[in-house]
């Protein structure tokens, strides 16, 4: 009979072997799958994990592309992970993410058409002011009246979709657009563009912000005392409230954080690689994101790469998706196989695998 | 973007070391999708126009699809590895790619782009199209506006945009102009396509009352929903046929096929131009499926004598006398609307109630 034994400490061996082991038989799983679908397997691990990054053809414009790809998935996932880890639940950084963008893109045109310097910086202040204040509608919520902010944050995604659709139809629709949706383009205007910082590499300030943000967060968790409050709540949240953390505080910070932080990555995606508000601009990040905080681990770094990750399988994706032909759906399956083998591995780094009977406790 | 040098640069290097073997490559056509085919809709009739590429040019004409592929920079990237796979030619279905194509179709001045239902051609290798949907819907009113008994009309409506409120006012004229007495109710669904959200704002209306459903959204969701309470529906964008004889009593189907066909010959051949291409039912672009049995026989000579009529270019949906919502004139007697006009409409016509959202 095999059974799990809790490890006194995680084990080091597992936590960085699992997630090499979970990719690996990824490839094995979804090589199958893509057999199936009558597709060279080998050929098409190749092209989702290696092109992007090597192939003469692509690699010069996919290796920019995966930053651009990853960088809000990283920005937003740090934030989130803060919560997380305090076993605080927000599940609506899409909301924030998509409040973000509108606040910061509205500042920006209500002085169109000005190419002021300064108007830029104050588009970053109020995309992470909307993303911060839309999440303190659930943390206020949970501190005051005790709602679960799991559904709270959840449901606002839908209206802020609501008010996203309402801007680009109205309020924020370009004049100039002949009565069609969308604003006026944002990137494509001196003083409210977020540019590519260094030709050819993919790096805009919302990249940088999230490289900033690992850093910050690492120091965070690993230096200061918040940090290790953060912890403590999330794994014993009695000890915390007897060791003075208090849990209202905790709340209001660690929702308040990971909210701007989304707001932040909707301004600098609506100001840069987007360009412009839209009816359908939030594409999901604010929902892989929480994927990527848990592929990661909830850990800085392990974000990092687990956002690089993601992109490359995004990327990768269309690649085989335009030169196999595999459906659109594999590629989310081949995600999913990713997300299940990681989670199921996890396991393996808490608990040890014991074979035979238990003994007498 | 000042990459592109660099990209430009390799790429040409790529078809330089290639060129032998390029004499013979076929000409390669990519689409990208904003849905999947399988929705039996708007990218199913894209996919169907691609089909018909294939078809017609059999070996010399290859052609590639991403599915799903969300509007913004997602559509960039793809638009950009299509072309350094070797597409010589992009078909972007759906007018939010609208900014991507042609921020990619400046990178890549060679290819050749066509973008469904925009206005943006910034760069001379970029045409646009799209088809006079509300030619179609004209019929669909007629036929609606005599089938009704309880006199109310539902009406799912995508987003308010001008070709949409474009299909409500053709479809409402034209179901007045038959029964004065009809009115119509609308439900804005803020989706193009999502059956849960369809179903229930299908369902809405029949609560209200209406017992004949139209819809500016692309999933069969509502027609189910219009089977189950027994009322009549008309398939979108596609024939959605298997909901015949009812409730689907008749369809407005885009079909690409031969545009898609002519324009990928042209580019083949050189002679490629931009344009701006908005067609109708005269050139077969908007097609009304099948009138099934549902619709009684006079109904069906009459809306078959409407079809006819556009065909010929006798007829146009928006012959005046037509007032705004607010009562003010639009069109005079025998005033025919200008195409800048009807791109742009942003206004309801007299006897519409209800406000459009803003």
């Amino acid at each position: 009979m095999i059974r799990l034994e809790k490890r006194p400490q995680p084990s080091q061996g597992w936590v960085i072997g699992g997630p090499i082991l979970a990719v690996v038989l990824t490839m094995i799983a979804g090589g199958v799958m893509f057999a199936a679908l009558g597709s060279d397997p080998l050929e098409a691990i190749r092209i989702i994990f290696w092109d992007p990054l090597f192939s003469e053809r692509f690699a010069s414009y996919s290796r920019p592309q995966l930053l651009v790809k990853a960088g809000p998935l990283i920005l937003i996932a740090i934030g989130l992970s803060l919560g997380f880890r305090a076993g605080i639940w927000n599940i609506g950084a899409e909301g924030q993410y998509i409040v973000g963008a509108i606040c910061g893109a509205g500042f920006g045109l209500a002085f169109y058409p000005s190419e002021s310097p300064l108007i830029f910086p104050g588009m970053v202040l109020a995309g992470l002011l909307g993303g911060f204040l839309w999440s303190m509608i659930p943390a206020l919520l949970k501190v005051y009246a005790r709602t679960n902010e799991i559904l709270v944050s959840l449901l606002l995604v839908y209206v802020a979709e609501a008010m996203l659709a309402s801007a680009a139809t109205g309020w924020l629709r370009n004049p100039e657009g002949s009565g069609f949706p969308g604003s006026r383009n944002l990137s494509r205007h001196p003083g409210t563009n977020n540019p590519e910082l260094i030709d050819g590499t993919g790096m805009h300030w919302g990249v940088l912000a999230a490289f900033i943000a690992v850093i910050a967060a690492y120091v965070l968790m690993n230096r200061h005392i918040l940090g290790y409050q953060i912890k403590l709540a999330g794994q014993a949240p009695r000890a915390a409230r007897f060791g003075g953390v208090s849990p209202a505080r905790l709340v209001l910070l660690c929702m308040g954080a990971s909210g701007a932080l989304a707001g932040a990555a909707g301004l600098f995606e609506v100001s840069g690689p987007a360009g412009q508000i839209t009816i359908d601009f939030n594409v999901g990040y604010g929902f892989t994101a929480i994927i990527v905080a848990f592929l990661g681990r909830l850990n800085p770094i392990g974000i990092l790469l687990a956002g690089m990750l993601m992109a490359l399988t995004f990327i990768g994706g269309e690649l085989a998706q335009l030169m196999l032909g595999l459906p659109a759906p594999s590629i989310q399956a081949f995600q999913g196989m990713l997300l299940f083998f990681l989670l199921a591995l996890d396991v393996l780094a808490n608990y040890r695998v014991k074979w035979g009977r238990e003994a007498a406790a | 973007m000042k990459l592109l040098p660099r990209l430009l640069a390799s790429a040409a290097l790529a078809a330089g070391l290639a060129l032998p073997a390029a004499a013979q490559d076929p000409f390669t056509v990519g689409f990208v999708y904003i849905g999947t085919p399988g929705d039996y809709g708007w990218t199913y009739e894209h996919d169907q126009g691609r089909l018909a590429v294939e078809e017609h040019f059999g070996d010399a004409v290859d052609t590639v699809f991403v599915e799903n592929v969300p509007e913004g920079p997602d559509a960039e990237r793809v638009m950009t590895q299509m072309i350094l796979n070797g597409a010589d030619m992009v078909f972007t279905t759906s007018f939010g790619y609208g900014e991507a194509t042609n921020a990619v179709a400046g990178n890549f001045p060679d290819v050749y782009f066509e973008h469904a239902t925009g206005y943006l051609r910034e760069h001379p290798n970029v045409s646009t199209y799209s088809a006079r949907f509300y030619e179609g819907r004209a019929v669909l009113g007629h036929i609606a506006g005599q089938m009704t008994e309880s006199n109310i009309v539902g009406y799912i409506a995508s987003y308010p945009i001008p070709e949409v409120i474009r299909g409500i006012n053709s479809a409402f004229l034209h179901a007045r102009e038959v029964n004065p007495d009809v009115e119509f109710r609308v439900v804005w669904a803020y989706t193009w396509f999502d059956p849960a959200v369809e179903a229930d704002a299908a369902q809405a209306l029949i609560d209200a009352g209406a017992d004949v459903i139209m819809q500016h959204t692309d999933s069969t969701a509502p027609q189910a929903v219009a089977q189950e309470a027994g009322i009549i529906s008309f398939g979108q964008a596609s024939d959605m046929i298997q909901f015949a004889p009812l409730p689907r009593v008749a369809s407005i189907i885009d079909n690409w096929a031969p545009y898609y066909i002519r324009r990928v010959g042209e580019a083949m051949e050189g002679t490629w131009e931009q344009a701006d291409t908005w067609e109708g039912i005269d050139t077969g672009m908007v097609v009304i499926g099948e009138m099934t049995d549902a619709i009684p026989a006079e109904l069906r000579a009459s809306a078959q004598a409407m079809i006819d009529a556009m065909a010929a270019g006798e007829y146009h949906p928006f012959t005046g006398p037509i007032n705004r919502q607010d009562g003010t004139a639009w069109l005079a007697e025998g005033e025919i609307a200008d195409d800048g006009t009807l791109a742009g409409m942003n206004f309801y016509v007299e006897g519409m109630t209800g406000e459009i959202p803003n």
